[in-house]
């Protein structure tokens, strides 16, 4: 039994403009001790999914049907108060933007000892300490002192620094990780990662790292789910989607990044965009941009062999295509 | 300290430009000599008593003189009454400061959970009935407000008396009305009035500020951590709205207390605004520079107050204005 696993999960929208459906019919899982990233462009679904396990998702959205387990129980759709117990204890996520995500006006450590009188009593030194310990572990520098300090007192770096903190100091089970180092430098990135995949494989937690950056994924991830428009369209081992992506998206993902072009090439690209979620081709969705294209794509795609594309066996292979 | 030593000498620069334009514009109106003396006086009477005045000297001169009996405490003596013009407002003054002060804390204890209710739930009937609520508050004239409170509490109700101030009571050495059931009565509808239209704007302000932070990110993080919705709301998301609201209470304050003139005309509560309503129609010139400084010098200590308060809410405020 995996820690995580999602079943044909749908989250929706209901705006005035229509039913956006933002995720629509997705499957995944987890283990404990495994990092699963969630590669996709914007609005490709990819967050919402996250947001939906954590039963984060604001009105007008709604988690419409399909399952999330965790640890074997039932998590769509619980209540309130139970849903709460479960985040930030068993289920920690982080965010994008390290800037926004701490409370401008209270300090760090209100931030975080809150973070642990919210699951479990503990005196408010020992909560302190563990706290301070924890700040440590994440590589914060006299962590004494930056307890005291204010979120605007730190480097882009250092505030997701903080954040990987509060969301270890429960031991939590899993982590959801939505696109945390998109915001930074090459250098801390690189360093981020390098945290977390210490950190995780300590810990023996399940990983969840949602990113639009496949060049992050090779070499931290162990598998690899490619979402487009709302649904998931190949899910590999991350060294099989590296080298032989099947699906015509996934390829023109690994296609485009830069270090795979020759010099002095034109860069590849996916011609086109994502489709807008309130008006997405009957069929395939990515037919519209797809080089392969052909008459039977007009029909909808099911996932066969973890590919979401009919023709998947008959294309040539990704080594022989040109760059 | 720097800071609050520079604001200090800002605040007397402000002051003795505010006391030159007090003393020039009531220069300009009216000659107090017509009230002064008896209309049976003789010519030489007359010019005797401007000499003694000093109002026939150039108006510089004048200005000097004045200035320097300010510094010294000395606002001149009402013509009216014959006293110092300055002791007559302090007297005054605490019955103004208690009803601006019990107006502020209805205007806020009521108008930030109001507003934060309705920016947190957007579209509900009671939200719907709050916002339209705070619209009637600030379009509705204030003197036909307190008209209607009378009419309706006072007059059908009986609930509150009509008008005047009651008891005084004294509580650690301060000496009003609040201390008194009787007291307390008196003051409920001047209070209330006084507070209706700061009300609505402290509901709108604490609406749309709810409105904006409880969209950020720090607040998603926060329920990501797990937190109980009320911590969520009492603490970070109403830290993040207090700037605007205490800038709107500091400036009200300094409003309640200068202009509660309509309300303590209606209600005959004995403050200061009747004060300086009287002293105009009566062309009472010391009273009526004495109370602007006076005001001034309010005004300047709340806006200082206001500044100091920023740094605690915010952390990212330092005192020398710049952002970190």
């Amino acid at each position: 039994m995996s820690l995580l696993e999602i079943n044909n999960l749908q989250t929706h929208f209901f705006t005035s403009g229509g039913v956006v459906k933002a995720v629509d019919g997705v499957s995944y899982h987890v283990d404990r001790g495994e990092v699963l990233a969630v590669v996709g462009e914007s609005g490709s679904g990819k967050s919402v999914t996250g947001l939906s396990v954590m039963g984060l998702i604001d009105a007008p959205g709604r988690v419409v049907g399909g399952s999330i387990r965790f640890d074997g129980r039932e998590i769509a759709n619980l209540p309130g108060h139970a849903m709460r117990q479960l985040r930030g204890a068993r289920i920690a996520m982080i965010f994008q933007d390290p800037m926004m995500t701490l409370n401008p006006v209270l300090r760090v450590d209100t931030q975080m000892v809150e973070t642990i009188h919210a699951h479990r009593e503990m005196s408010k030194s020992a909560a302190w300490a563990l706290c301070r310990d924890t700040l440590g572990r994440v590589g914060i520098p006299a962590p004494d002192e930056r307890m005291r300090a204010f979120p605007h007192q730190f480097s882009g770096g250092m505030r997701q620094r903080v954040a990987i903190a509060i969301a270890l100091l429960n031991k939590p089970d899993l982590i959801i990780a939505d696109e945390p180092t998109t915001a930074l430098d090459v250098t801390i990135q690189a360093q981020i990662l390098h945290l977390m995949q210490g950190l995780v494989e300590e810990d023996g937690t399940g990983l969840v790292w949602i990113t639009h950056d496949l060049s992050v994924v090779a070499g931290f991830a162990d598998r690899v789910a490619v979402m487009y428009a709302g649904e998931i369209v190949e899910q590999a081992t991350t060294d099989s989607l590296i080298e032989a992506p099947q699906h015509p998206y996934s390829r023109g993902l690994i296609g485009s990044v830069p270090s795979r072009n020759r010099r002095g090439a034109r860069l590849a690209q996916i011609p086109g965009g994502a489709p807008p979620a309130l008006n997405r081709p009957e069929g395939c969705r990515f037919a519209p941009r797809c080089a392969y294209r052909m008459a039977g794509c007009d029909a909808p795609q099911s996932l066969r062999n973890n590919v979401r594309c009919w023709r998947a066996d008959e294309l040539p292979a990704f080594d022989e295509v040109p760059a | 300290m720097v800071y609050v030593i520079r604001r200090l000498l800002q605040a007397v620069f402000l002051a003795l430009v505010m006391s030159f334009l007090v003393f020039t514009g009531i220069f300009a109106v009216g000659n107090p000599v017509d009230i002064l003396i008896d209309p049976e006086a003789t010519q030489a009477e007359r010019v005797r008593l401007i000499a003694q005045l000093g109002l026939d000297r150039p108006f510089h001169e004048q200005y000097f003189v004045f200035l320097g009996n300010v510094l010294q405490g000395d606002f001149g003596n009402s013509f009216v009454y014959n006293r110092p013009a300055l002791g007559l407002i302090l007297e005054r003054m605490p019955a103004t400061l208690e009803l601006a002060f019990a107006a502020i804390v209805i205007a806020v204890v009521l108008g930030i959970p109001l507003g934060m209710y309705a920016g947190l739930r957007p579209g509900t009937a009671g939200s719907q009935t709050v916002m339209a609520g705070s619209i009637l508050g600030f379009s509705v004239p204030n003197f036909w407000q307190a008209i209607m409170l009378i009419m309706i509490f006072s007059v059908m109700l009986g609930w509150f008396p009509v008008s005047g101030r009651g008891q005084v009571g004294e509580f650690m050495g301060i000496r009003s009305s609040l201390f008194t059931l009787n007291g307390l009565q008196h003051m409920a509808l001047p209070a209330i009035n006084l507070a209706i239209g700061h009300l609505a704007l402290v509901i709108r302000l604490a609406r749309s500020g709810t409105q904006e932070v409880k969209a950020q990110d720090f607040i998603r993080f926060a329920r990501a951590k797990g937190l109980r919705e009320p911590r969520i709301v009492l603490v970070h998301l109403l830290r993040n709205i207090l700037i605007p609201i205490v800038t709107l209470v500091g400036m009200s304050f300094g409003g309640l207390i200068a202009f509660a003139v309509v309300t303590e005309s209606i209600f005959a509560w004995p403050g200061m605004g009747k004060l300086i309503i009287d002293s105009i129609r009566q062309l009472d010139r010391p009273v009526v520079v004495a109370y602007l400084i006076v005001i001034v010098v309010i005004f300047i200590i709340l806006n200082l107050l206001v500044d100091l308060l920023y740094s605690l809410i915010d952390p990212r405020i330092r005192l020398d204005g710049a952002k970190q």
